[in-house]
């Protein structure tokens, strides 16, 4: 953590908190490829504040050409979320350019647990495992009734355009995968019925979301949020790599889909039967293992020669037999 | 050649140095990147023992499948030759041999990469 980014930090402070002068214990939580979250205190007289920073790393702007929308795009896209009624932090502040802090905001810091394993097995969580499916439900619904005429900065991406997508980058490997070809193909020859598109936050799952005793606290990571199909958010928490080893349990590892599906439509979402999600869950095991081979590409070409990098290439294998479980029942 | 200490001492040693002496004085990302390190010591002990029984089991379900006009192909070749196959859809989902051959494959490469990722027991359950 550098000094600057503390400096940075402390110069902000009063701008959002009156008799607030500094930033104490800031600690950096987590940080993937596209960005980096640390939490803070906000000391007052009498009062203390935790908040989080979510930047792009080393304060640099993320590209919006990539598949990650910017920060201040995130930002903007939390706050209309949970005017709405999706359970969500409390956007605080956009900085701009002269925060120099880089592409980033500030949020409340919630409290609960986003470590899957924790939550499908701790005992503290046994209650929030019966409700989540439904509370999943109804945040989905909630997302997706957003008005989206607003959002015309988001991409459009609907199911066939992201088979599009990776079947591209799964060419450019050159490598012959009989399964995945197998995955492709039955994907093109059952295409979905296309419907009206809605706002997708697109990696809702277990990791992302917020928990504690009661359930679903916030909805978190917006960064690959797009204009698509509903039925892609509800399938991608059912693919069985998001299922963190408790397969019986299709949602999430937690719940059964036709709990989340009836939440759903009961706040006023689409009726769609479990058949429904089955293209999406193909393609969300067919995308997650094109991610891996993806992510295997970047130690192999020498950019990220970590052993994290070496060793996710053999997790593809996973997605194949969860391709081939799913072709059985398809 | 000689095998004193074998393939399977070697990454045996290396792994208890790595959970016994480097990982209590690492903390943070690095201590994170010991714990993958010893996983993929279990996946190359695993490759070491299985590799050449696996690739041989492997062909020649491919060569059934594919007839006797493909005999010769390695195993990237007739993988290849499956991809079009399917692509073009002379073999498709319908196909129960493919199903079954394919699964084989895959289960035999997880036992390997992953034994115990939940879905391989599903395989192998309706392997049965």
């Amino acid at each position: 953590m550098t000094q600057s980014l503390q400096n940075n930090l402390n110069a902000l402070i009063p701008k959002l908190v009156q008799s607030a002068t500094v930033a104490s214990n800031l600690t950096r939580l987590s940080g993937g490829a596209s960005q980096e979250t640390y939490a803070f205190n906000v000391e007052t007289d009498n009062t203390s504040v935790e908040l989080i920073l979510r930047r792009s790393p080393s304060g640099l702007d993320r590209e919006s050409t990539s598949a990650s929308i910017t920060l201040a795009q995130e930002a903007n896209l939390i706050q209309l979320a949970k005017e709405n009624g999706v359970p969500a932090p409390k956007v605080i502040y956009v900085c701009t350019n002269d925060d120099n802090l880089g592409d980033s905001f500030i949020m409340s810091k919630e409290s609960g647990e986003t470590v899957a394993r924790k939550i499908l097995r701790d005992n503290v969580f046994q209650n929030a495992r019966k409700i989540l499916a439904p509370q999943c439900g109804k945040a989905l619904s909630k997302i997706h009734s957003l008005e989206i005429d607003s959002l015309k900065w988001l991409r459009n991406l609907t199911g066939i355009a992201q088979l599009d997508r990776y079947e591209e980058i799964f060419r450019g490997f050159n490598l012959y995968r009989p399964i995945f070809e197998l995955a492709i193909k039955w994907l093109r020859d059952n295409p979905p019925k296309p419907l009206k598109p809605v706002l997708v936050h697109g990696d809702f799952r277990l990791g992302n979301l917020m928990i504690d005793a009661n359930g679903l606290v916030a909805v978190l990571d917006w960064e690959l949020a797009h204009i698509g199909d509903p039925r892609e958010d509800i399938a991608w928490i059912c693919v069985n790599s998001w299922r963190f080893g408790i397969s019986e349990n299709r949602v999430g590892g937690f719940g059964n889909l036709e709990e989340l599906l009836e939440s759903y439509s009961l706040e006023g979402g689409n009726e769609f039967t479990a058949k429904e999600i089955d293209w999406f869950e193909m393609l969300g095991s067919l995308k997650w293992g094109i991610m891996c081979m993806t992510m295997y590409e970047v130690f192999r070409s020498g950019a990220d020669p970590s052993v994290e990098r070496a060793a996710i290439g053999r997790r593809v294998s996973e997605t194949e037999i969860d391709i081939l479980n799913l072709l059985e029942r398809v | 050649m000689h095998d004193q200490p074998s393939q399977h001492e070697l990454i045996e040693a290396v792994k208890r140095f790595i959970s016994d002496t480097a990982m209590p004085q690492l903390s943070g990302r690095a201590a994170f990147h010991a714990r993958v390190a010893l996983n993929v010591l279990d996946i190359l002990d695993r490759d070491v023992a299985n590799r050449s029984n696996n690739e041989e089991t492997e062909l020649e379900r491919l060569h059934k499948l594919m007839g006797t006009n493909e005999q010769g192909k390695t195993l990237a070749e007739i993988n290849k030759l499956v991809c079009e196959r399917i692509a073009s859809g002379e073999l498709g989902v319908d196909d129960k041999i493919l199903l079954k051959l394919l699964k084989a494959n895959a289960i035999d490469q997880l036992d390997v990469d992953q034994p115990k990722y939940s879905g391989l027991n599903i395989a192998k359950q309706s392997l049965n």
